[in-house]
């Protein structure tokens, strides 16, 4: 767009899907289509697990740098997620809950690191592969502990409410747990990076046209405007990090609440 | 994107959207720090509860933001 207005072309933003589309360059017009965004995602994954390979290979009494960040985060989801929620029952679940936490925080923190500049989360159909996961899960785990009529009956019909009551309830939480539950998981991360990568996209317009684009320069027209966006970029960038930190913990605590729910049913 | 009335409807279904979430975040955020601050010793139990309250009261806003694209 810039490239067009600098050329004298017109003024007018692209639609905002050219952000988020991108051409396959292997197999393409295949099932297999391979773009950038499968690539980030391999390669948070591989990042991933490398990091946690590396740190744990020799682990030692006294940790090194590495191995006492990664220990802080396995025991930050162990002790702040897994058994808060689910009490005892959640060492089990932590190296599930670690990897979640890992991979949804690489693929979001894409989103700021130069040169990559592009969540695969904002796709929606990474959010939506995790929460279908997820909701595969719960219902699993609920099915496992409690028996296929168990959990069904302990979830629709919540013990304690007066007969008549199940009628206005049975509805709200068939609708609550098995279709709000994994559109908004999956609704809630997609969003947030969604917004953010627009947001970072268009301060960065904004930098880009108003302090170098000539006529938009002109010190009573633009020139303020680029200096502001300047000076709010890094603050910006702060608040997606915090933001891409913060849906991470979300997801992964989300999920732990609905696993253990599953688990152990309301009494 | 024109100026037609779809641009201006897109932009209230988001606006009318985030007003709902704005005040529920605030009572929620406000209510939680107030215990905090009562309670210190309970801080890292209301944190989580707040977050999770976040996380469910955000997603009304969001589907609003996600809706403003579709309509």
């Amino acid at each position: 767009m810039l490239a067009a207005v600098e050329y004298g072309g017109p003024w007018e933003l692209p639609p905002v899907n050219e952000l988020f589309e991108f051409e396959p360059f292997l197999f393409a017009d295949t099932l297999l289509a391979f773009n950038r965004v499968a690539l980030l995602t391999l390669f948070a994954s591989l990042l991933a697990g490398l990091l946690f390979v590396i740190a744990f290979r020799k682990p030692k009494v006294v940790p090194g740098r590495l191995q006492s960040a990664c220990e802080a985060i396995v025991e930050f989801i162990r002790e702040q997620i897994a058994v808060q929620v689910m009490g005892a029952d959640g060492h089990r679940w932590v190296p599930l809950l670690t990897t979640i936490f890992m991979f949804v925080w690489i693929n979001n923190l894409f989103e700021v690191v130069p040169f990559i500049n592009f969540p695969p989360t904002s796709r929606m159909a990474l959010p939506a592969f995790l929460a279908v996961m997820v909701y595969i899960l719960f219902i699993g785990v609920g099915i496992k502990a409690q028996g296929f009529g168990g959990y069904f009956k302990s979830t629709l019909f919540p013990p304690g409410a007066p007969k008549a009551l199940y009628i206005l309830l049975t509805p709200i939480e068939l609708i609550s747990n098995f279709v709000a539950r994994p559109l908004t998981l999956a609704v809630r991360l997609f969003a947030n990076l969604l917004a953010g990568h627009i947001i970072l996209t268009l301060i960065f317009i904004t930098i880009h046209a108003f302090l170098t684009v000539p006529p938009l320069t002109d010190f009573s027209i633009g020139f303020p405007i680029g200096v502001v966006a300047l000076a709010a970029a890094p603050l910006l960038i702060g608040f997606e990090l915090v933001v891409g930190l913060l849906q991470a913990y979300i997801f992964t605590i989300l999920t732990a609440v609905y696993i253990g729910g599953s688990l152990h049913p309301e009494h | 994107m024109e100026g037609d009335i779809g641009s201006i409807g897109a932009g209230l279904v988001y606006g009318l959207g985030a007003i709902g979430p704005g005040i529920g975040l605030g009572f929620l955020i406000g209510k939680a720090i107030e215990a905090m601050a009562r309670q210190p010793e309970a801080a890292g139990m209301v944190r989580t509860t707040m977050f999770l309250g976040i996380a469910f009261v955000e997603a009304l806003a969001l589907f609003g933001f996600v809706l403003s694209f579709i309509v």
